[in-house]
């Protein structure tokens, strides 16, 4: 288990690293000067070499690129052109915002897909499972923004229960805070629901098929029964592996959610920092994106390894 | 022939009929605007009514249509012309350092969050339609490459194979003469799949104003006009939308269905 925990952590390692290259290259050739984009068109030459100084832009890019990598380990995250604050804050104040907004709609898609997707196995053929499966089919099809305009339209704008976008603020209290999150976390939720239901259901399938499911029938127990003993946990592995890549999808996902809700969020931070050309920070951001995934992969590997010992043979 | 193939075959089709018509005839100039007649809901003379300048939404879905599919089909090509030959190589050098880097390059690639990088590329390099069909595209790459890798891999071992090895053929020929149409149905399954998800993220790009461009007419643009104007013309947004979910149902439903059709073994499982 050991041996198997470090290969990965090597691997882990050896993906960061080549990550914060592309992503530093990708921003290195991005056309635009951030110094003579804050100064405006009008700025002396003096001036800008200065700021460009300042900003540490006139080092090689190799230097930048360590000083980058090397601020990042240690937590911090350089320093905004535009607004001359730690990005790290930035990041942490936008981090209130996206990560509740995730564990949310990842909270409600859970509790969508499981039972839909457990209510569909075991109705397999007959008219539950057909609708259920129909309904996902929609689920999947449909764009998480356009829905999110379809909710604001009926609960905001019709029924009047929620506002149309903005965020309370946890000053305000759980509640409202919570509430502010409930449109966009449903709207992300729905079509990442749809498609866990039918993981679940597939995965519930396969395993019903096992020869241990047989045994648990051939002893007396009930369909429900046997499926809730033996097959509910072995049915979850591939369950476990979508949620994974689903808390990422859904930190990264909530980009486009929060500008429909005007959520100042980390979506909205790297939005507003690309037209502002504020480059540091889309490339934290950016990182900080990516290190959540890869780490979210290699977390869930870990526990299947931990759960499955036949896993750690794999890689 | 099963259901979800007959569904999703006609409303793809119907799609696509409405894009190849769209050059020919549209009801109305799609571009042409027309104020006094704006925000008309559906009725006899515009069939999905007009927008707020008055344009005919019917023809500016026929005409949207066009860019969905130019979209979503060529970043499907950037997907398989790259993706398949590197999972053909990756399965002939199974376990070598060639399927190492491969593999390990796809991991890389998924680890990134693919409508970040999308718009990071679309805001850097100027949104359009041509950068949001290569930062498509580029995802769509690792896809075409596990699919391509996982589906030879099994095959490598098979009898056939090897008597073409015996007979002196090389692994890139047998590769190209006896891998590939064996796995030919995958791939088409996985197309279709990566073609409506193509046609989801193009719709996302052009939402947050990424995508294709004024005057070029898209369903996601179509739906970022509308967002400000939900609550006194909800039909301008519910007109996209619903155009958006039937193609896109319609795509994953001929992928469900053709894949079932063309692999006799899942039938029997399914049964």
């Amino acid at each position: 288990m050991l041996r198997y925990a470090l290969k990965r952590l090597t691997s882990l390692l050896i993906s960061l690293a080549i990550a914060s290259l592309v992503i530093f290259a990708v921003i290195e050739v991005a056309p635009g000067d951030p110094a003579s984009f804050m100064l405006g068109v009008n700025a002396q030459e003096d001036t800008l070499a200065a700021l460009r100084a300042e900003l540490g832009l006139d080092q090689s890019k190799v230097q930048r690129y360590l000083a980058w990598v090397g601020g990042m380990v240690q937590g911090d995250f350089g320093t905004s052109y535009q607004y001359r604050t730690p990005v790290s804050d930035m990041i942490a104040q936008r981090l209130w915002v996206s990560l509740p907004l995730a564990l949310y709609s990842l909270a409600l898609s859970t509790l969508i897909a499981f039972p839909a997707g457990i209510y569909a196995a075991s109705r397999r053929g007959k008219a539950g499972d057909v609708g259920v499966m129909g309904a996902t089919q929609i689920g999947i099809a449909i764009p998480n923004f356009w829905f999110a305009m379809m909710l604001v339209l009926v609960f905001a704008i019709n029924l009047r229960w929620f506002s149309a976008g903005g965020f309370a603020g946890w000053d305000k209290g759980v509640f409202a805070a919570l509430k502010s999150l409930t449109l966009p976390a449903i709207a992300l939720a729905l079509p990442q629901a749809a498609i866990l239901a039918r993981v679940m259901r597939s995965s519930l399938l396969d395993i019903m098929g096992e020869d241990f499911m047989r045994t648990a029938r051939a002893k007396g127990l009930t369909r429900a029964q046997a499926l809730r003993r033996h097959g509910l946990r072995n049915a979850l592995i591939p369950v476990l592996t979508i949620l994974g890549l689903q808390f990422s999808f859904l930190l990264a996902g909530g980009i486009i959610i929060e500008q429909v809700f005007y959520l100042p969020g980390l979506g909205r931070l790297i939005f507003q920092s690309i037209s502002a050309r504020d480059l540091i920070v889309v490339e934290s951001v950016t990182m900080l994106l990516v290190f959540a995934v890869i780490v979210v992969n290699f977390a869930v590997d870990l526990a299947y390894a931990a759960v499955d010992p036949r896993l750690r043979g794999r890689t | 022939m099963s259901r979800a193939l007959w569904l999703g075959g006609a409303l793809s089709a119907l799609v696509l009929v409405a894009a190849g018509l769209s050059f020919l005839w549209t009801p109305f100039d799609h571009a042409a605007m027309n104020i006094p007649d704006k925000l008309q809901t559906p009725n006899g003379t515009h069939w999905l009514g007009t927008d707020h300048f008055g344009r005919d939404l019917f023809s500016m879905i026929m005409v949207g249509a066009r860019t969905s599919i130019a979209v979503a089909l060529v970043a499907v090509g950037i997907g398989i012309g790259l993706g398949v030959p590197l999972g053909l190589w990756a399965a002939a050098r199974q376990g070598g350092w060639a399927d190492e880097i491969i593999m390990r390059g796809n991991d890389l690639i998924f680890a990134f969050p693919s409508l970040v990088i999308a718009i990071l590329i679309t805001a850097i390099f100027g949104a359009g339609a041509v950068n949001a069909i290569i930062a498509i595209g580029i995802f769509n790459i690792p896809v075409f490459a596990r699919v391509t890798r996982g589906g030879a891999l099994p095959l490598w071992a098979r009898e056939f194979i090897l008597a073409a090895r015996v007979s002196g053929k090389g692994a890139a020929r047998i590769s190209v003469e006896h891998i590939l149409p064996n796995i030919a149905n995958l791939l088409i399954v996985q197309a279709t799949i990566q073609f409506s998800l193509g046609i989801l993220a193009e719709a996302a790009l052009s939402y947050v104003g990424l995508g294709a461009q004024p005057p070029t007419p898209s369903w996601g643009r179509m739906l970022a006009d509308a967002q400000t104007l939900v609550s006194i013309a909800p039909h301008m947004a519910l007109v996209p939308g619903i155009a958006i979910i039937l193609t896109v149902l319609g795509l994953n439903l001929l992928g469900d269905g053709l894949r079932d059709a063309l692999d006799p073994k899942l039938r029997v499982a399914r049964t």
